[in-house]
């Protein structure tokens, strides 16, 4: 353990502040050398961007087709 | 940038009247649009009108709107103004309220304790491990979403908006602190609660789902 350590509890709340680039320059050290030596976390940080990339995926609803047809209308009626 | 050259195609026919681009954004914007209102006023039917005040706002003001700005981003962030005015549950509580809560997003259990060599550290045997390829479409992929899904619907309210601006709208961190007046902090922790939530429950499915 060296003075730069960071165990995998700390890890894992900061991984959404890794992902935006958000960590300070030390944090950030931290971080990168233990994913180097940690496989779990390694796994952890992909599991979170994997998560983030199937979220991106969700897609609304259709729209309900009365509700629709009324700002269709409105439209009609301000424009 | 096409889409941008679309948008301001289709903002140019609004002014001059053109109900099938009204139609167009409309359908394009107006799913994403119920989804954040809901989250600020108490009943589905009161965040449509919200909605269709925004619109009615936009048609009225089409020949003022500056297409400096995405029309995305003015939508929200006009109608979560509207939806504030009508009556929108306080929040002056909620920045104290996120600052609070300092539980950590994974179950404390899979740490090992202070007792072992490597305090903090995943236990043996209940490392994470990596998520398989799920290509778009396949079957899996398909289980995994509708997941994800199910559980973005179940987080706390200001979890659900924040996730759903940041992942599924592509909104940055700098718009969502604007749109939602929060601080740069307070949406890192909720983005990263609600994700985290969604996480555990895909790697839940995945366990089940795996053999």
């Amino acid at each position: 353990m060296t003075e730069y350590s960071m165990d995998c509890n700390e890890l894992v709340e900061l991984v959404t502040a890794y992902l935006d680039g958000a960590l300070d320059p030390d944090t950030r050290t931290r971080f990168d050398r233990h994913l180097l030596e940690c496989d779990g976390c390694a796994n952890y940080l992909q599991q979170f961007r994997e998560t983030v990339r199937t979220v991106g995926q969700i897609r609304d609803d259709e729209l309900d087709p009365a509700f629709r047809q009324r700002l269709l209308d409105a439209f009609k009626d301000f424009g | 940038m096409t889409a941008a050259v679309e948008e301001s195609k289709l903002i140019a026919a609004l002014r001059d009247g053109d109900q099938t681009a009204f139609a167009q954004l409309v359908d394009r914007h107006t799913p994403s649009m119920l989804r954040v209102a809901r989250g600020y006023v108490p009943s589905h039917e009161i965040a449509e009108e919200v909605v269709q005040e925004t619109w009615i706002a936009l048609i009225k003001g089409i020949d003022g709107f500056e297409s400096r700005s995405s029309l995305r981003t003015w939508l929200f962030s006009v109608m979560i103004n509207i939806a504030k005015a009508r009556g929108a549950r306080e929040r002056r509580d909620t920045d104290a309220a996120i600052a609070a809560y300092t539980g950590g997003t994974v179950d404390p259990s899979r740490f090992r304790g202070s007792d072992d060599a490597y305090p903090g550290h995943w236990r043996p045997d209940d490392v994470p491990s990596a998520f398989p390829d799920t290509p778009e479409g396949s079957l899996l992929g398909r289980e995994l979403l509708a997941a994800a899904r199910r559980e973005l619907d179940k987080l706390p309210e200001r979890q659900r908006i924040v996730v759903s601006l940041r992942d599924m709208l592509g909104f940055d961190s700098a718009q969502v602190c604007e749109l939602l007046d929060i601080s740069t902090a307070n949406q890192r922790v909720l983005l990263h609660r609600g994700r985290a939530a969604v996480r555990q429950v895909l790697e839940n499915y995945l366990k089940e789902a795996t053999p």
